[in-house]
């Protein structure tokens, strides 16, 4: 790989792609690529990866000192050399999850020299324990919901025999999914000439940190500026004893080691909703338990009756609210999975349940421990550091931390795979001279279920709230995909669209998707709000037709705003 | 959006029965029927085929407000969707009993209307008796008595004795739960057969009197253990499920198709047992050729032949009946086994034994025609005494039939053919023979007497001369 990219030195196209490449980042202040899930650079393989690091080296070449060639061993690649003298790099990110790969990806692009520091594996939880293993099961699940629906497939004149499945097969397919794209990540970095270190990474203070495993091998390395990137854990609330058998994370469930024929799930977030979708598509019957009144407490409240009336009233689903379960007990002994419930509120003993399995979906807490937060007098708060909106690390006493920034689950800001890249980028923009404030509410959400739930920006009572805080008038457009043609042809008319915005300047607050892969289409929406598009202009794109998308395209002509379109007429383009 | 209408009057009557403290207080019962106030409730509507309960949305009104027919006065959320519930009545929202966000099921009232201002207090009475006497009173409870939908007058039974309240006790799967609401089976008395003695989705189709669907998602590796499980749990249905084969068809039975596999399983009661003869068709042949050219048919040759044998051994066309005695039948029906669209039926040849030759062949192609035509009429095909069956013309040379319930003996004809015979001084020759197989039920038939009966069939058929008289 290396003798390929000094080939392409001598050639013309990286000089005309560099040039490229700088006009794009002079004209965009948000990234181009903002990577959903690490899914991203994978695609191009190892050849895009190599045009882009030859990139880099036709920059650096430009300024050809390779002065202070660092005294780790690492090897000095693609990545160039610090740009200023006296560190070691001019990035080190600890973690290389989703956003720490999706930072160290933009450092690289930015020209500074940047190592990865992993403790564990590469890809972190969302490739390994995560979105990644989890969409495949789900992807089985899709299908095998979909062969056991009898009155679905007649209504296409499909005849099918009774479906089934190899629960081995299943997992596999999970479980390499996730080795692929684990090994795309590491070949991206690879390629771009990120230093892989290996072992964890302890900040020892300013600007200075040391990694290795045990006492063995510790290095110490400095840095220009530190991204703490170390995501996050399972939540596991006290009480609940995890055997990794009868009574387990999402970290076991995604291997997929048994099928029980019930299995109680605690929690109703998205890890819930979409095991509890796998599990009921290969048979299993599921339990919610969910410490709040109602199902689906995240998601906004008209989209989340909607999808329970789809996702669990018809299935084999009953739930227990407002409680918590505040004992769980493995299967042994010849008994089952033992739960104890307790009232959300007043904490008296309510129920006992006896299932065969449990799986708990409580949350995620962050990772942070050994960290050396102390060295720089950095407290936690229930275990996530503090940041500002810059994702810059408070200190105790409040003040910022120089140098130091923290992305992703473990500053808790949004627990998200690609907004922890986001974010990551936008520390990358601001250690580059450029500031940047990442808006969070343009980042959409999406639960895989069958069908998809997608969201982005705020809730219909989230708008409201700041409505009357502010002062302004927000109405509500919705669409159903009964009316689209794509959907019908699918046989997948259930479910909505809903957009909540502002009349008065037709700004999107809002947009909620429950149907047929809503999750895809949900990028229209929020690029109108990351690029600060209104209604009454995106209403004149043009949709294909018949796609799915005409169900948004539908949507923002059903809103009524009161201003016209802020765009001048655009010159008549002759065909 | 769409609207019901759906409210009772109380002062009347209690259109419902729920065992809550409001009717079975002695005070409110002694003073409804003396102020003739006009309370009536709203109670929770049937908003689909398949809604068993409710849940209050939000109320549009709030207690106190002035209500107008018609008027929408909450949403409810069935299991389908939120609709507008409006009031056929003029009045005063006087109480909420079941506030937003809680759920009751389908004809348990949600809140009480007044007509007057007067009645509020009073009504708020009532459902603050209502809701604080039964905080707990979910579902399960209500169950038994809400859908009844007798009017009763007050004071109402003691429903509250038969509220068992084993909390925890009672474990069932969240399939059989909801089976059980749809149903209407009270999972409190079933008996469940799952693991740990959990209450499954199949007990309550049991106690529902469902035969349980073929499970669709058979899952391939644990299907034979999932059969094996259900076998050894109940024994007397062993051999119910079969392994799917993929890519099989699944035709169901025709109404002649089932009524043979009936008869067919019923048969096995009956203690069969065969007797075979072998005999010399030569005579026969020779016959057949001659009487061919007048329209008689091999078929009435050997109903023929059969009935004249019959009338010398009625034993064997006698019928057991109840196992304890010999019906002698007074007629001889010669019944034929015919196969016809993938079917197969029996018309029958009645008094056989005194219908000429020619008449009998005339007899039998009309009822071949009419049972092509499916126009036979019961007595024309279930009236056998004694059944044929003739397997010949396919160059079957043996074969064993089983024995129709309600007759004494089936006879199964194979194919008459070439063999070499040594007769009595030793000389060989060629001749033609068939195999007669003979299934009888021994309870009244004995070998003696079905040997006997073929030997006077085989008389029969190797002189056949007598066939013709």
């Amino acid at each position: 790989m290396q003798s390929a990219i000094s080939l392409s030195l001598s050639s013309p196209s990286p000089i005309a792609r560099s040039g490229v490449a700088n006009t794009s980042n002079a004209c965009w202040p948000m990234p181009r690529s903002l990577r959903f899930c690490g899914l991203r650079r994978e695609a191009f393989d190892s050849a895009a990866s190599f045009d882009a690091s030859s990139l880099r080296f036709v920059r650096l070449n430009l300024q050809p000192k390779h002065s202070s060639l660092s005294k780790v061993s690492a090897v000095l690649k693609g990545n160039g050399a610090p740009s200023s003298s006296g560190f070691d790099y001019d990035l080190v990110i600890i973690g290389a999850g989703v956003g720490g790969h999706g930072a160290a990806l933009h450092a690289v692009e930015q020209g500074l020299k940047t190592a990865i520091i992993e403790g564990d594996v590469v890809g972190g939880t969302c490739v390994n324990r995560g979105c990644v293993p989890s969409k495949a099961l789900l992807a089985v699940s899709g299908r095998m919901r979909e062969l056991q629906n009898e009155h679905h497939m007649k209504s296409f004149g499909l005849q099918v025999a009774a479906a089934g499945y190899d629960r081995q097969g299943v997992a596999d397919h999970a479980n390499n999914l996730a080795s692929k794209i684990r090994s795309n990540l590491t070949n991206s970095l690879k390629a771009l000439g990120v230093d892989i270190l290996t072992g964890v990474g302890t900040i020892l203070g300013p600007q200075k940190l040391k990694y290795g495993k045990g006492d063995s091998g510790e290095k110490i390395i400095t840095a220009k500026d530190i991204i703490i990137a170390t995501g996050s854990v399972p939540l596991v609330p006290k009480g609940i004893e995890v055997d990794g058998k009868t009574v387990i994370t999402s970290d076991h469930a995604l291997k997929l080691e048994f099928v029980p024929d019930w299995i109680a799930i605690v929690g109703s977030g998205y890890i819930g909703l979409e095991f509890s979708d796998v599990y009921t598509a290969l048979g299993s019957e599921v339990t919610f338990i969910e410490a709040l009144d109602q199902l689906m407490p995240g998601f906004d409240p008209e989209i989340g009756k909607l999808a329970q009336r789809v996702l669990i009233n018809p299935r084999k689903i009953d739930s227990y609210t407002g409680v918590f379960a505040s004992k769980i007990t493995p299967a042994k002994d010849g008994k089952p999975v033992q739960i104890e419930l307790v009232d959300a509120k007043t904490k008296e003993p309510k129920d006992t349940l006896e299932v065969d399995a449990a799986l708990i979906a409580t949350g995620r807490a962050p990772f942070t421990k050994g960290l050396g937060l102390e060295n720089i007098n950095v407290q936690t708060q229930r275990g996530f550091v503090p940041v500002d909106e810059r994702m810059r690390v408070i200190d105790a006493n409040g003040k910022l931390v120089p140098h130091l920034y923290c992305i992703g689950d473990a500053n808790g800001k949004m627990m998200l795979a690609h907004a922890a890249s986001a974010q990551g980028i936008s520390v990358v923009e601001q250690v580059t001279g450029k500031d940047h404030v990442l808006n969070h509410l343009s980042i959409p959400a999406a639960c895989f279920t069958h069908p998809e739930i997608s969201m982005v920006g705020l809730t219909e009572p989230q708008a409201r709230e700041k409505a009357q805080k502010e002062g302004f008038e927000v109405s509500v457009a919705k669409t159903s995909f009964k009316a689209n043609t794509k959907a019908l042809a699918e046989n997948e008319g259930e479910g909505m669209a809903k957009l909540i915005y502002r009349p008065d300047n037709g700004e999107i607050l809002g947009v909620h998707i429950f149907g047929l892969h809503a999750a895809d289409l949900i990028h229209e929406a929020s690029n109108a709000i990351a690029m600060g598009t209104r209604i009454q202009d995106i209403k004149f794109a043009v949709h294909a037709h018949p796609t799915l998308s005409e169900v948004l395209d539908e949507l923002f002509k059903s809103a009524k705003v009161k201003v016209s379109s802020s765009s001048a007429v655009a010159e008549p383009v002759p065909v | 959006m769409a609207s019901l209408s759906f409210s009772s009057s109380v002062s009347s009557s209690t259109p419902f029965l729920r065992p809550s403290a409001f009717f079975l207080k002695p005070r409110s019962i002694s003073r409804l029927p003396l102020v003739r106030a006009k309370i009536r409730e709203i109670f929770m509507p049937a908003l689909s085929s398949t809604m068993t309960e409710g849940k209050i949305v939000s109320w549009v009104k709030s207690e106190g407000d002035v209500l107008s027919k018609g008027e929408p006065v909450v949403v409810v959320e069935s299991d389908k969707a939120d609709m507008d519930v409006e009031t056929f009545y003029d009045g005063i929202l006087a109480a909420i009993v079941v506030n937003d966000g809680e759920t009751a099921p389908v004809g348990a009232p949600i809140g009480l209307l007044a007509e007057t201002e007067d009645e509020i207090a009073e009504a708020k009475a009532k459902a603050a008796a209502q809701s604080s006497s039964a905080p707990s009173a979910t579902a399960t409870k209500v169950e038994e008595s809400a859908p009844v939908a007798t009017k009763v007058e007050a004071p109402a039974p003691a429903v509250a004795a038969a509220a068992p309240a084993t909390p925890g006790k009672v474990v069932a799967t969240p399939y059989a739960k909801k089976l059980a609401k749809q149903h209407k089976v009270d999972i409190n008395k079933l008996v469940g057969t799952g693991p740990f003695g959990r209450i499954t989705p199949e007990d309550v189709e049991k106690a529902a009197g469902i035969t349980p669907a073929p499970k669709a998602n058979v899952i391939a590796p644990v299907a034979p253990a999932a059969s094996a499980a259900t076998s050894t749990a109940s024994p007397a249905k062993a051999a119910t499920s079969f392994p799917e084969i993929p890519g099989s068809n699944v035709v169901p039975f025709t109404t002649m198709q089932a009524a043979v596999s009936k008869n067919m399983v019923e048969s096995l009661s009956v203690p069969t047992f065969r007797v075979g003869y072998p005999i010399s068709t030569d005579a026969l042949d020779a016959l057949y050729e001659k009487v061919k050219p007048k329209g008689v048919t091999m078929t009435a040759l050997l109903a023929k032949a059969a009935a004249m044998a019959l009338v010398q051994h009625p034993v064997v066309n006698a019928t057991c009946k109840d196992g304890k005695s010999f019906t002698y039948n007074s007629s001889i029906n010669i019944a034929v086994a015919v196969a016809i669209n993938g079917g197969l039926i029996t018309p029958v040849l009645q008094d056989a034994d005194k219908l000429d030759l020619y008449l009998l062949s005339q007899k039998w192609k009309e009822l071949v025609e009419k049972a092509r035509a499916k126009q036979l009429q019961p007595q024309e095909y279930n009236s056998g005494t004694f059944t044929l069956s003739n397997l010949g013309m396919f160059g079957v040379d043996r074969f064993d039939a089983i024995l129709p319930p309600g007759q004494g003996a089936i006879m199964a004809v194979g194919a008459s053919k070439p063999t070499v015979v040594a007769d009595k001084d030793g000389f060989f020759s060629v001749k033609n023979k068939m195999l007669v197989n003979v299934t009888a039920d021994h309870r009244i038939i004995y070998g003696a007497d079905l040997a006997a009966f073929l030997q006077t069939f085989s008389k029969i058929i190797e002189n056949p001369e007598s066939l013709t008289m």
